[in-house]
């Protein structure tokens, strides 16, 4: 926030989307976007990571050993879905239909909740054969890259709720409008690098 | 893992030297001291409703100016700590051990902890002035950037007293830093110190560039901005790249300490090569993040002090966005030893020379600029002219470094350690010094003072020359850095005793400088015009100190150096008085939760250093509980009044 240009925003400028009506929201889906940038690094750069150690299995479990294909599909179905419903809550927003907006939300963070419990019943399985963190570099990597994505995930969902609640409190205004938004664009980018995920880690895993 | 054991017996405080215990009396001292004072002339309320919370551009950056000095004095004293051990063959002045926990923290304050916040406080304090703008795009975010810097620096240098330094160099390269080789805590606070200020960092660069980008005063279009904005724009651009590299470089060595993990270990398939990769990848860039935003100031000092505007403007953007980019494509020249093989190595070594090529660019520039002008050799020109020769003679030393054949005979020689002291003192801290000198009068309301400043001045500079000149020869010689004894037979006594003398001469100069600071606090020439080098860019058409909304009206810009051009016009009576009426402006509120969820982010990590997990967990738990605070938050800001606006800006003289 800050220099107070806002009077050059109208308020009412009906073909503006709500969240784009004042500087600071502006301001703030511009730095969200290259906060994304940020993290798109830092994927990126585990995702070097593993591609480098994934053959350093060590004499331990192997891809192809660990991964189930019913497993990851579903969670990538689920996923993706998430990102649909999501969508549909923008949708939603625009339309100013705020219970249709709660009513997606909702949704996807039980779809987004869904998707943490397989993850981790897929990485306790896994620990429970002794394919652990500690067990080879290829498995750290791993647990790295995809752990990083589902605590991700569960920020995400810490977050929609968050913003349930304020759209509860003071309603559908381009502050909340900015948020759901801004949540939104976090979302999409999960599912964007969960398809990377699967392909890279999944896909080419079973594969070898 | 197994076979070793990770409980390690250090002692939690660090005991056993002398040196210690002395910085142990010294530090309770100061604290009492600090106490005492702020309890006594009743400040304590000042301190927190002025400073601690506050979310104004320009205090934070003084308070990263600050804060980099204090660690710039830190970093000093490791250096002289280390000449004075190196000044003769046979020392016993330092042991190994402490002589490598002092180049390890020397390196790592001077780089993170004094370099970044110096250009962070020139940043701040210049670029929402030059750009005609109220604050930064996020100010709540940028409290936030420095109380994470602050608390991480902090935690570093606790360090220092409880459970001991780190040791394994600035960089840290694995396996030595894996735990079977570096048990205790010392490389922890390297790895989240690191990462808390590295968060810090991060939000800076996405900050500055959406100001830059998104709130320039109307008419200043991106080519009629000031250079040092856009040098702050390249290297904002390069630390949003950069940084996450870093945070994953010490993620993940964090897991293979804590976690027993497998990424850089010499056991069941970890990769130690990965991580030297992923910190260099940030690191040169890094480098740059550094040197790129004192090229800004050089323009600016080179055009206000030879009263002309800057030449070549356009090459000048250009060459800054190109290093930008090559510098991306070099990492691998710092280890062209490890084995790439000739084809990697080629290409780093030839992409690392072209950076020479923009760069050369700037210098010609400075100096066109400089030609025909009308010169002052006041203290900002004054370094900026000394940064010249330095730059050059570093600049040649690096191009023969990326020679790579030629860096096997100077790899990790003193050869090395003279080049990037060179690039580094000449051109990050002349820089900043150039640019403190130049808006310290804007910060404060007064200037320093010429006399001690130019003492300063050449102290250093000629201590700089005496300091590293032999180390180009001593690594000829053979000497490899981070040797911390070499035998009387080697030749290289006299001129470690040379180099010596020079570092101390360079710590003459700082405390000069400090002293300088003080005198011109009480009587230096008071600044009351608000322009008093001449200046060219906006934020000289303020009032010094500005006050805390900066522009009374928004300026309307229609050329480069706008405020120059004001100036001009109004000579020729072409301007009439500002004639627009106040309007109410917007402003952000004070918030204390900038300091008190960096201090969560302290606590988190103090715990982790120590593998206290539930303390750990309580830090954690701070921090989500602040941000959903903030995310919660409704009163975020205000509006200032008229009457109030009036009534500042009649007391400033301006309405
Ligand atoms: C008074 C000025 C300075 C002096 C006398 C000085 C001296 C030294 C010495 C003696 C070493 C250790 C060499 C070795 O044993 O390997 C060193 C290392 C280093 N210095 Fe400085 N230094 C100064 C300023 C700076 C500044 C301003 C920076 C950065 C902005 C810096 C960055 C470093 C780094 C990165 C290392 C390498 C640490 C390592 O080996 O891990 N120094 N310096």
């Amino acid at each position: 926030m800050a220099i107070g240009h806002d009077a050059v925003l109208s308020e009412d400028d009906e073909t503006t989307p709500l969240e784009y009506r004042h500087e600071n929201d502006v301001l703030r889906i511009y730095g969200f976007w290259l906060f994304i940038a940020t993290d798109l690094v830092l994927f990126g750069t585990l995702f070097a990571t593993y591609v480098v150690l994934r053959a350093n299995t060590a004499g331990g479990p192997s891809e192809s050993q660990l991964f189930e294909v019913p497993i990851f599909t579903a969670e990538t179905l689920i996923l993706l879905t998430s990102s649909f419903t999501c969508g549909l809550a923008t949708f939603q927003m625009h339309r100013k239909k705020h219970g249709w907006l709660s009513f997606w939300l909702v949704v996807t963070v039980l779809l987004g909740a869904t998707f943490i419990g397989l993850e981790l019943s897929e990485f306790i399985t896994y620990a429970t054969h002794g394919a652990t963190m500690q067990r080879s570099a290829f498995l750290s990597a791993f647990f790295t890259l995809v752990g990083t994505h589902g605590i991700h995930v569960s920020m995400g969902i810490l977050w929609m709720l968050s913003i349930l609640y304020q759209l509860w409190r003071t309603g559908l205004n381009s502050t909340t409008a900015r948020k759901v938004f801004v949540v939104g664009l976090y979302w999409h980018f999960l599912d964007v690098v969960w398809v990377f995920i699967f392909t890279v880690v999944y896909l080419t895993g079973v594969a070898h | 893992m197994p076979g070793y054991d990770r409980h390690h017996p250090t002692p939690f405080f660090v005991s056993g030297d002398p040196m210690i215990y002395a910085s142990d009396v010294l530090i309770a001292l100061t604290l009492v001291g600090v106490v005492f004072v702020l309890t006594y002339f009743r400040r304590w309320r000042w301190l927190w409703e002025e400073w601690i919370t506050t979310v104004d551009h320009k205090k934070i950056g003084i308070m990263y100016l600050l804060a980099a000095l204090a660690m710039m004095f830190r970093g000093g004293v490791d250096s002289e700590l280390m000449r004075t051990q190196l000044a003769f063959p046979n020392n016993h002045f330092l042991g190994a051990e402490h002589y490598d926990q002092i180049f390890t923290t020397h390196g790592t304050i001077m780089i993170l902890f004094m370099a970044m916040p110096l250009i962070f406080a020139m940043m701040n304090i210049a670029v929402p002035l030059q750009i005609g703008a109220r604050d930064v795009a996020f100010p709540y975010l940028n409290a936030i950037s420095f109380w994470l810097f602050f608390f991480g620096a902090m935690l570093f240098n606790l360090s220092f007293v409880i459970g001991g330094s780190p040791d394994a160099g600035w960089v840290s390269y694995p396996p030595l830093t894996e735990t079977p080789f570096d048990p205790g805590p010392g490389e922890n606070f390297y790895l989240l110190a690191l990462q808390i200020s590295g968060i810090g960092s991060i939000a800076t660069g996405i900050n500055f560039l959406v100001t830059i980008l998104k709130m320039r005063a109307p008419g200043m279009t991106l080519m009629r901005m000031p250079l040092f904005p856009w040098s702050v724009l390249s290297a904002s651009v390069l630390i949003i790249f950069a940084f996450p590299a870093l945070t994953i470089a010490l993620a993940l060595l964090l897991l293979d300490r804590l976690a027993g993990a497998h990424f850089f270990t010499m056991l069941q398939g970890g990769n130690p090569m990965m991580y030297v990769n992923l910190f260099w990848v940030w690191g040169h860039p890094e480098v740059y993040i550094v040197v790129l935003p004192a090229f800004g100031i050089f323009s600016e000092v080179f055009a206000t002090f030879s009263r002309k505007r800057v030449f070549g403007y356009t090459s000048m953007v250009a060459s800054l966005m190109t290093i930008a980019v090559i510098s991306y494509f070099v990492w691998a020249h710092h280890f062209f030893t490890m084995g790439a093989g000739p084809g990697v190595n080629s290409f780093f070594a030839i992409a690392s020379m072209c950076v020479g090529i923009p760069t050369g660019v700037k210098v010609f520039n400075w100096l066109f600029t400089m030609f025909k002008g009308r010169i002052r050799t006041s203290l900002p020109m004054l370094w900026a002219i000394g940064f010249i020769p330095n730059f050059a003679i570093g600049g040649a030393t690096g191009i023969m470094l990326a020679a790579a054949p030629g860096d096997y005979q100077y790899h990790n020689s003193y050869f090395l350690i003279a080049h990037f002291h060179q690039v580094l003192i000449g051109g990050v801290v002349y820089g900043m010094l150039a640019g403190m000198y130049y808006w310290w009068p804007k910060m404060f309301g007064f200037i320093l003072d010429e006399r001690i400043g130019r003492w300063a001045f050449w102290l250093f500079n000629i201590g700089f020359y005496v300091c590293f000149m032999p180390q180009y020869q001593l690594g000829f010689m053979g000497m490899t850095r981070r040797v911390y004894i070499y035998p009387a037979d080697m030749g290289w006594s006299t001129l470690n005793l040379i180099s010596t003398v020079g570092a101390y001469l360079m710590g003459i100069a700082f405390v000069l400088i400090v002293v300088e600071i003080l005198y011109s606090a009480v009587w230096g020439v008071r600044d009351t015009t608000g322009d008093p080098w001449d200046g060219r860019t906006l934020e000289w058409s303020l009032p010094s100190p500005a006050p805390h909304y900066n522009f009374a009206h928004v300026p309307v810009v229609t050329e480069r150096d706008a405020w120059w051009g004001q100036k001009e016009a109004r000579k020729k009576g072409e301007i009439q008085k500002e004639t627009r009426p106040f309007q109410p402006i917007h402003m952000p509120r004070n918030s204390g939760r900038p300091f008190i969820m960096s201090l969560c982010f302290f606590i988190g990590g103090f715990g982790l250093v120590f593998e206290w997990y539930p303390l750990a967990l309580v830090g954690l738990v701070g921090i989500l509980t602040s941000l959903l605070m903030r995310s919660v938050e409704r009163d975020t800001d205000y509006y200032i009044p008229v009457e109030e606006i009036q009534h500042i800006e009649s007391n400033l003289g301006r309405a």
